[in-house]
């Protein structure tokens, strides 16, 4: 049954993407397309006055210029505008909609043209007045008029009382600024006129019925009207779970142009999407003389828009992960004239737990503790929000596998103690958590007599593997080869998926695969009992399996016959089954990952130069589906970890409320260079709770904790603790 | 981006002709800088003069023992050629700290002298910007500056040039060879780019209608004790936030001959002959290049975020040149600082 689960497979369209094969969003043909480039607001708040488009629409070969007074008709209630992911509680963006400016970068219009370099140059030639309003855009300055967001957190014990009591206590604020996905692909959508008012939308998604259900409210539509297809992803990161300006822009441009469409942001317009929320990060903990914690209070303080309450849970994993009998947590929203944020990578833990890992390890140093003594002491075995047990939890073994492939017991407590050379060295370490999400995932499989498979599913891939996953649980669930299977995703005409995120899909979509395959099997059983003679007639249906384009039973043991021979023999080319699988609720048991990340730092004593020369990162995730992508996975968060300690940050100027990082040459993420030994240790975490295969999720858990792990190494190295990330050169010297 | 002409200059005759033709006419070589800063609307050239298909491809010795560099040699090709990895590879050295390999190989020596400052402001054309229009101000006198200069600044403009290969050259002694309506000159490079004093929008000396030629190194290449050291906030591909070029000419541990060249740090690669003076005839010890250094730096003035580069500038240069001493020269494809 276990041919390819658990394994290390390569990617099943590998080939399709290092060959061009794989097409994104903006490599779509159509007939006649025609190509829009966005004008954006280059103020961050007030009324546009007057937008002249007259000079543009002389350019040869413009077509058009779509302004908010210049459009086919667009929604004008929140719900339309609301998509799947939206925040509770605000009014989401409309591009185009009115003359209000929200945000600098905002979109204000889109040229349409028969080619897209004319597009770009006639909107260097519209001219557009403003009437500037008073306007905010920095956090730390606004950090006044943070208002309180509402939380099901329920305050344990007297947090306050037990601080002042506290035999010692770490109190600071950990500053993390705000930060941009970068995908490596461009936002992009090609909508396709298909006459009579339908479409056909190729975008840049993480979700594509999420971003049809959308277009079909923004633009009244009927569901038959628009499909949206999305079948490969060159990163999103959580940039793409919300429908993005340039896919209402280009179905805009189609309907109002009756023509096909494609917009392509630039890579500085992809500034003015969604991004992780600058936050302060406030942390206060307090313990007894022996090291256990009396008191766990954290509050963060993060960016928002003033038109939607973007927020995740910062402030939760201290008071999951540690014993205290008190804690506190509150998170504030500043509202600031800025685009709403979105989820990046582990949203909320990546910053939160950041903050909370550095001042753990603050504590064992006031403490006089090694780090992971402190949080061994802290140690608990049931999920302290909820009092309730976990479905696993093999953050112990973390601990103890990752420590020892990193040498952890030869490192020296004491600050500036451990030297190479002209180097500084430090070795610094920290928890990671997540959560162990599931969602209700349909798919649809076609089994063929020739023992092919189809296997459908609306969810995407966003770069994480699902095409591989699918095909693997397929394969086994179907005892076929994986060349049999082929795997089609990302279309919304195929069975329900909910977007691709917060490291849910491996799990739904593999058990609805195991849904679906279930059914197939049956029909299979039921039809190789009833053929005449059948080998199989006395044996119980539920006992036989499928093996090797066989239905088998006892194992391989007992009597078997072909699949292809049954189908043929019922004069059957295909079977079909399509199932939605859903999770039964579970409320009494907590589900998460856990990780333990350790790292060495060498930093030059001199001249501060940073240099991470050693991570390992030892997760504990269930059953690892395939431990090739997967370990790519956390590779690629333990990456971006870094980049998150010692690069990541959008530099604005408030005086004029803009990015002034927009670009990659500027907005520094880790290169080459800066990346040495990543090791992935995956710890066994049986789980027969939390689902039928014990699987958890990858996609977010590589990245938590690894900045923190970096900056308790800079301090174990330096002796300096910067809480203000990135952790650059200068703040060393200074 | 704006419309253009485009042309191609058949040889440096006709590039003049077309220039003078034309004021708001643009050569273009490479094109990795020109172009992006069209794709941002801060150069709107009327007409490009392709000048990349003319004979300035060539490396020769001249008379005097020295090398002469054709303006179109590609930085890579410039940076692996055999005469400069063995008698000036403190030039090899600090072109390949800059930049990609792949824009290293689309980048010519003559477009790399004229590359323009990073400073953001520059960049985003809703912000006032001395250098882009004059009269507007300098955004970054009292705004995002961390990367600006410690040195030569004025009240107009702080920014920096980012070329890491000038400041090898400048370090080198080399000279520019220039071309134009009225006839061939020579500069030497330090007086090729200048300050910003109140006219900013000017990088260098050279005349809106004249071409870069060539560069010529002296026979002197330092060949031996040397280093190009550059800092940064990644360990490759950015910017320096400060960059050290040294050479020095060394009998027993006693410094016959010194030079010191500064990058990320001012409007120029910055030199200083009274630095370097103050290293001739002494040892080559920590202390001495301490000294070095803080003739160098004299005069260096922070704005609000660039007060670090001071101090560390300081260190750098010595740090150079100790590697320079030992023969110990700063790797570019080592994952570490030695
Ligand atoms: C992402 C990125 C990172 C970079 N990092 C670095 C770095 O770390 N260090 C570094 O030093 N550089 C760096 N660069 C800059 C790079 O070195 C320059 O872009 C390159 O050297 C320019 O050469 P080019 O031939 O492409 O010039 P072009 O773009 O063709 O021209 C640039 C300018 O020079 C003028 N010009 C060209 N040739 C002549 C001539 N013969 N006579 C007179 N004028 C001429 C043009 O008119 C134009 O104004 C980087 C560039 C990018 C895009
Ligand atoms: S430093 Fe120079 S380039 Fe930068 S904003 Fe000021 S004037 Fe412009």
């Amino acid at each position: 049954m276990n041919a390819y689960v658990g394994t290390p497979t390569s990617r099943v369209d590998g080939r399709a993407k290092v060959t061009g094969a794989a097409k994104y969003a903006g490599e779509f043909a159509a007939d006649r397309l025609l190509h829009g480039f966005v004008v954006e607001a280059t103020i961050p708040r007030g009324r546009i006055v007057r937008l002249d488009s007259s000079d543009a629409l002389k350019v040869k070969g413009v077509v058009d210029v779509l302004t908010h007074t210049h459009r086919p008709p667009l929604a004008d209630k929140d719900e339309a505008w609301k998509d799947e992911v939206a925040p509770e509680k605000g009014s989401p963006f409309r591009p185009l909609y009115d003359d209000r400016i929200r945000f600098n970068g905002q979109p204000i219009a889109l040229v349409v043209a028969e080619d897209w370099e004319t597009a770009k140059f006639a909107a260097t030639r519209i001219r557009v007045e403003y009437e500037q309003e008073a306007f905010a855009t920095d956090l730390e300055s606004e950090r006044g008029t943070a208002a309180k967001v509402d939380q099901p957190h329920k305050p344990r014990g007297d947090a306050a009382a037990a601080l002042t009591r506290a035999a010692v206590r770490h109190e600071a604020d950990y500053v993390i600024p705000s930060e941009h996905h970068n995908p490596m692909e461009l936002y992009a959508t090609t909508a396709v006129w298909e006459g009579n008012g339908g479409l056909t939308v190729y975008d840049k998604t993480q979700g594509v019925q999420n971003v049809q259900k959308f277009l079909c409210g923004v633009f009244r539509k009927k569901p038959e009207d628009i499909r949206v297809i999305s079948p490969y992803v060159g990163g999103a990161f959580g940039s793409g779970l919300r429908p993005q300006h340039q896919v209402v822009l280009a179905t805009l441009g189609a309907l109002a142009l009756k023509r096909s469409v494609r917009v392509v942001l630039t890579r500085q317009q992809m500034y003015s999407l969604g991004y992780r929320p600058m936050t302060i990060e406030h942390v206060a903990l307090g313990a007894k003389p022996d090291g256990t914690l009396d008191a766990v209070t954290h509050e963060a303080i993060a960016v928002t828009s003033r038109f939607e309450d973007f927020s995740r849970n910062d402030t939760g994993w201290g008071e999951q992960l540690y014993k205290s009998p008190n804690s506190r947590l509150s998170h504030k929203l500043v509202h600031l004239d800025l685009a709403t944020p979105c989820d990046m990578r582990a949203p909320g833990a990546a910053t939160g737990v950041c903050a909370l890992e550095c001042a753990m390890d603050e504590l064992a140093v006031a403490l006089k503790l090694d780090p992971i003594e402190l949080r061994l002491k802290c140690y608990s075995d049931r999920d302290q929000s909820g009092d309730l047990p976990y479905t696993s939890k093999q953050l112990r073994e973390c601990y103890a596998r990752g420590a020892e492939a990193f040498g952890w017991a030869r490192r020296n407590p004491a600050p500036r103690s451990m030297r190479d050379g002209k180097d500084l060295v430090g070795w610094g370490m920290a928890t990671g958590v997540w959560e162990a999400l599931q969602m209700p995932v349909a798919v649809r499989i076609v089994l063929t007599s020739n023992g092919h498979a189809e296997v459908s599913c609306a969810a995407s891939d966003i770069g994480t593997g699902t095409y591989t996953i699918v095909a693997q649980v397929a394969a086994d669930a179907l005892g076929l080869p994986i060349e049999n299977i082929s795997v089609r995703l990302a279309d919304s005409t195929l069975p329900q998926a909910p977007v691709e995120g917060g490291s849910w899909m491996a799990a739904s979509s593999a058990h609805a695969v195991l849904g679906a395959a279930e059914d197939i099997r049956q029909e299979l059983a039921r039809l190789a009992k009833a053929m005449p003679g059948s080998p199989l007639a006395d044996v119980d249906a539920a006992t036989v399996t499928l093996v090797d384009g066989m239905i088998a039973s006892n194992g391989r043991n007992g009597p078997a016959l072909s699949i292809a021979d049954v189908m043929r023999h019922s004069k059957l080319e295909r079977i079909e089954k399509e199932k939605l699988n859903q999770f039964a609720e579970d409320k009494s048991h907590a589900r998460n990952t856990h990780s333990a990340v350790f790292a060495e730092v060498k930093v030059d004593e001199e001249l501060g130069v940073i240099r991470v020369t050693r991570v390992v990162s030892a997760v504990a995730a269930g059953r690892i589906l395939n431990t090739k992508t997967g370990r790519s996975q956390i590779m690629g968060g333990v990456v971006w970890g870094i980049g998150m300690a010692l690069h990541e940050e959008t530099v604005m100027d408030h005086r004029f409320g803009r990015i002034m990082n927009a670009n990659i040459a500027e907005y520094h993420i880790p290169v080459n260079a800066d990346i040495h030994d990543i090791d992935v240790i995956f710890v066994d975490e049986p789980d027969d709770r939390i689902n039928k295969l014990g699987v958890k999720g990858l996609g977010e858990i590589g990245i938590v904790g690894v900045p923190a792990a970096i900056a308790n190494a800079v301090y174990h190295a330096t002796g300096k603790r910067i809480r203000r990330f990135p952790i650059t050169l200068d703040k060393l010297l200074e | 981006m704006n419309n253009f002409q485009y042309s191609r200059a058949s040889d440096v005759a006709d590039a003049i002709r077309l220039l003078a033709a034309d004021p708001n006419a643009k050569l273009i070589a490479g094109g990795t800088n020109l172009i992006d800063l069209m794709k941002e609307n801060v150069e709107r050239p009327s007409r490009l003069i392709d000048i990349s298909r003319l004979p300035l491809r060539d490396i020769e010795e001249t008379a005097d023992g020295g090398l002469r560099i054709g303006a179109l040699v590609p930085n890579s090709d410039l940076a692996y050629h055999p005469l400069i990895e063995q008698r000036y590879p403190l030039l090899a050295s600090a072109i390949l700290a800059g930049a990609s390999a792949q824009l290293r190989n689309m980048a010519s020596v003559g477009g790399n002298l004229m590359q323009r400052t990073r400073c953001a402001y520059f960049y985003d054309t809703t912000t006032p910007c001395n250098k882009r229009s004059p009269g507007t101000g300098c955004s970054a006198l009292d705004g995002l500056n961390r990367n600006h200069a410690i040195l030569g600044t004025s009240s107009s403009c702080i920014a920096t040039n980012p070329s890491d290969m000038s400041v090898a050259l400048a370090a080198l002694g080399a000279l520019v060879h220039i071309a134009g309506s009225a006839g061939e000159r020579t500069l030497a490079l330090t007086d090729f780019h200048r300050l910003p004093d109140d006219k900013p929008h000017a990088d260098t000396n050279l005349g809106s209608g004249e071409i870069i030629t060539a560069i010529e190194l002296p026979p002197r290449g330092f060949a031996r004790n040397y280093s190009y050291l550059k800092i940064r906030d990644r360990l490759s591909y950015a910017f320096a936030l400060v960059s050290v070029a040294a050479a020095l000419e060394l009998e027993g541990n006693a410094i016959i001959e010194a030079r010191l060249a500064l990058g990320g740090v001012a409007h120029k690669p910055w030199r200083s002959l009274e630095a370097e003076a103050a290293l001739r005839g002494q040892a080559a010890t920590p202390d001495h290049f301490g000294r070095a250094a803080d003739l160098l730096l004299q005069g260096a003035t922070a704005r609000s975020h660039n007060g670090f580069k001071i101090e560390l500038a300081r260190r750098a240069v010595v740090r150079t040149l100790m590697q320079a001493t030992s023969a110990t020269p700063q790797s570019q494809a080592h994952k570490k600082i030695a």
